[in-house]
């Protein structure tokens, strides 16, 4: 029984990631050595500009991420204030709204006639800068913020008590030992900038796309598969690359640094600090609220005037040449396929993490890095992948709907794993020899241990896949049948086409899509913060 | 009851259990004595069944233990730091044991109440654990590895995170708690005031090895080597040699009965209570430092090469910079051959 239930956690999520992630993977590669598209791709100048631009507003955009996120994360970290935990979790609102809301709500933010017409921008690569920035805030107040909390202000004090002025003392002390936390947040919006693919195609013009859209567009626009897969390896190489520095750069992160428990090192603000407090939080809170809320707004005005006919649109039980199908249709997908994705995502992600977290070792070490693939992979290689793999294997995937929750759910497994791994492993294996030793067989340590003290991170990973799923644009909108469409999906069809109501329904969907993401995120906060408080 | 040969527990090229032979009796007390990092914990763990060893073989009432699992070995083990369920309340931590022996409820509600009454948390029952005090915890993790009346308790360090008031109330509660139950204990601890206090045995361990095995009164007053007197807080060891006609020491000559041959270089410890205050005492000194520890005063002699310690009633010891006569108890001199 044990020794099958051992192969059963190993062999499933290996089976699962090799069949709907590593084969489309090599078949994307074998796509991209036929007909010389590889080398044509190499000597394209249209490309290599596309290249170019990939990097340098990923960079720019980074930067100016870490601008607007640095004195947020100090503010979390260090200060007690009224409504920090919301706070914490609104902050965390942008990152895991669909990039097609953002999208939508920074459309509606720079049309003409919109709050920020006068920058006189629309369509570009302003409103894509100001769009990623506002998307992966969130990743600088909390990795950076989060360790920064961690962080002993202890050694600060020492510094000033032994004559450091505080600048000195945050130059001296804090910033180094915060030093690679921030390196690690920047890379990882580098990394999200850098495989950006909903915000550029919807936001930005033709004259400044990424490698990710070009490999849409050469796949669903121009049908060139080998071109698209081309592209798609060499975004592959460019991204394990960076990830490999990122690895790096964690190790060292992991050497020794004297962490003490959050609330001892964070305190209400005094004096001028007061101001600092106040007015940090009222800027990001307009930068990151300000754009949903003239989303929501502006979703229930249509010509000018307040009216719900947008919404209304959407109840309408006929089909529109937009959507081929009712518009709520593409909410009870969207429902359908986020339930299904999570849980296979819960079940072959948590299977996973029983075995990362059990025993540290090479062989864990490699399942884990394996598993974090799709991480690093975007969500549009996986759907080229999906596209170009799964169409002549055993069962003819490509015209079955379940290939939109498959999809979704490689895109969704690292969530899963990154939520329990660290709940597994945080269990002081004591508690195991404990029950042990007071007559648990092995079997029974699992279910009287690990599985209460983790069922929340369980919980947790189900949520966060569930909002991956809602949200997931790229790897859908390579696989989702026509008449079949998801929320992302038809949103993106709206925007497309002109008029007033089309428009107005995209903005109504987003505002729906918004709450029900928000509502589960403020779930997995409430349920992430009772956890701690309690153990 | 309990009986250990020649354990041994390798991990990868170090060892830290090196060789281990061990008894333990019914009803027996038995602390095993050492610094941090000596294998003590491993050794415990491996009595559990948690470790298996690499070598050797551990026995219950002659039943080899080697195939029997941790889940079967019915032995209480209270874990350093207690290792309790945080996800559990009291009760459900104390309960846990009686659980997995398939216990029925209202016989398993009973014992919980037995046995918390037993170390005083009745009132306790349905708190979390998180919340508790460090003595109540070590309580929780004491009445859960009762509960399921093991056939041996194990316990290790069980009073080393608490605060000096707790530690000797729990002390004397723990030793009056192993006499009323008869229950055969191993004891792990650094401390030797604590291994003094309650068991009938101490094993002494350093890296693996057993340096010494005996009654408390033996191991204290004749340490086995310098090393064990140095582990006691006896010390420091100075240069001797043995002559002829007694003990050539800093202080002058000791008569001794000289079981380490004569005309050769021997190490040197007094024992605390081999100094004492003598006016008319052979050797001289000045008092330079004068410690204050409540009933008693700890006085440091400088005798011209070695200073000595002395203790005396802090009521009428002598002042810093007044010069005092020793002597030194012979049977208090314990003399050690260089290696």
């Amino acid at each position: 029984m044990t020794r099958v239930w051992r192969a059963v956690r190993v062999v499933i999520p290996i089976g699962f990631l090799g069949v709907f992630f590593v084969w489309p993977v090599v078949a994307i590669i074998a796509r991209s050595l036929t007909a010389d598209a590889l080398r044509h791709v190499l000597a394209d100048h249209g490309l290599r500009h596309v290249a170019w631009f990939t990097l340098w507003q990923a960079a720019i955009a980074t930067g100016l991420t870490l601008v607007v996120g640095l004195p947020a994360a100090y503010v979390v970290a260090r200060y007690q204030f009224w409504g920090k935990r919301l706070f914490r979790a609104f902050v965390t609102v942008p990152f895991v709204l669909p990039t097609v809301v953002v999208a939508t709500a920074f459309l509606v933010l720079f049309r003409p006639g919109g709050a920020l017409s006068f920058l006189g921008w629309q369509r570009g690569v302003g409103p894509l800068l100001v769009a990623e920035v506002f998307f992966n805030v969130a990743v600088i107040v909390r990795t950076v913020g989060g360790f920064w909390s961690y962080l002993d202000p202890r050694r600060a004090d020492a510094a000033r008590v032994l004559g450091a002025s505080r600048a000195r003392a945050f130059r001296e002390v804090t910033l180094p030992a915060l030093g690679p936390s921030i390196a690690a947040a920047a890379s990882i919006v580098f990394l999200f900038t850098f495989t950006a693919f909903g915000l550029v195609l919807l936001i930005s013009d033709p004259a400044h796309s990424t490698l990710e859209v070009e490999i849409y567009r050469q796949a669903n626009e121009l049908l060139d598969f080998p071109t698209a897969a081309a592209i798609a390896l060499v975004q592959i190489v460019a991204v394990f690359s960076l990830l490999l520095v990122l690895a790096r750069m964690q190790e060292r992160r992991a050497v020794a640094q004297r962490l003490v428990a959050a609330r001892d090192t964070s305190r209400r603000a005094r004096g001028w600090e007061r101001l600092v407090v106040g007015g940090v939080l009222g800027a990001t809170a307009v930068f990151l609220g300000g754009p949903l809320l003239v989303l929501a707004l502006e979703s229930l005005r249509l010509g000018g005037s307040w009216s719900l006919a947008s919404y209304r649109a959407l109840g309408s039980s006929t089909a529109t040449d937009t959507l081929y199908v009712p518009a709520w249709q593409a909410l009870r997908n969207s429902l359908e396929f986020a339930a299904l994705a999570a849980t296979i995502a819960v079940v072959v992600g948590g299977l996973a993490s029983v075995v990362i977290a059990s025993r540290p070792g090479r062989a864990t070490r490699a399942m884990d890095t394996f598993l974090m693939l799709p991480l690093g992979t975007s969500a549009v290689t996986v759907g080229l992948g999906f596209l170009v793999a799964l169409d002549r294997w055993p069962v003819d995937l490509r015209a079955k709907a379940v290939l939109v929750p498959l999809a979704q759910a490689v895109v969704a497994i690292p969530f899963v794993i990154r939520a329990v791994v660290p709940a597994l492993r945080s269990i002081d294996p004591r508690l195991r020899d404990a029950a042990r030793a007071l007559g648990a067989p092995p079997s029974r340590v699992w279910r009287e241990v690990d599985l209460p003290i983790a069922m929340r991170a369980f919980l947790v990973g189900f949520g966060f896949a569930a909002a991956v799923s809602l949200g997931e644009f790229g790897a859908t909108l390579f696989v989702a049948r026509p008449e079949s469409p998801t929320i992302p999906i038809a949103i993106s069809r709206f925007l497309a086409r002109p008029g007033e109501l089309n428009i107005g329904q995209a903005m109504a969907m987003s505002t729906v899509l918004m709450v029900v993401t928000g509502a589960v995120v403020l779930a997995i906060e409430h349920v992430q913060v009772r956890q701690i408080g309690e153990l | 009851m309990l009986q250990i040969e020649h354990a041994v527990v390798r991990f990868g090229d170090a060892t830290a259990v090196d060789g281990i032979d061990l008894d333990v009796g019914a009803g027996e007390t038995v602390a095993i004595l050492g610094p941090s990092g000596c294998g003590k914990t491993t050794l415990l763990r491996s009595i559990a069944g948690l470790q298996p060893i690499t070598t050797g073989r551990i026995t219950w009432c002659g039943e080899d233990l080697a195939r029997v699992p941790p889940h079967r070995r019915r032995f209480g083990l209270m874990f350093q730091e207690y290792a309790l369920f945080p996800h559990r309340d009291v009760a459900g931590n104390v309960e846990f044991g009686l659980r997995m022996a398939r216990i029925g409820r209202d016989q398993r509600r009973r014992r919980v109440t037995e046995v918390l009454e037993l170390v005083g948390l009745t009132d306790l029952a349905g708190r979390r654990v998180a919340g508790l005090s460090g003595g109540e915890q070590q309580r929780v993790a004491l009445a859960r590895a009762l509960a399921v009346e093991p056939r041996l308790l194990m316990l290790d360090e069980p009073l080393g995170a608490l605060d000096r008031p707790w530690r000797e109330r729990l002390l004397r509660e723990i030793r009056s708690l192993l006499d009323r139950t008869a229950l055969p204990a191993l004891y792990v601890t650094h401390d030797h005031e604590e291994a003094f206090a309650l068991a009938d045995r101490i094993v002494v361990m350093r890296s693996g090895r057993v340096v010494q095995a005996g009654a408390a009164a033996d191991v204290w007053r004749h340490p086995a080597d310098v090393w064990t007197a140095d582990f006691l807080g006896f010390g420091p060891a100075v240069e001797a040699a043995v002559g002829s006609d007694g003990l050539v020491t800093p202080w002058g000559l000791l008569a001794v009965d000289a079981a380490v041959g004569t005309d050769r270089a021997v190490r040197v410890v007094l024992r605390p209570d081999a100094v004492r205050l003598d006016g008319a005492g052979a050797v001289r000194g000045t008092i330079v430092h004068r410690a204050f520890a409540g009933d008693r005063a700890e006085l440091t002699v400088e005798t011209g090469r070695v200073q000595l310690r002395v203790r005396t009633p802090d009521r009428d010891a002598p002042d810093v910079g007044d010069s005092v006569g020793l002597s030194i108890e012979p049977d208090g001199v314990l003399v050690y051959p260089v290696a």
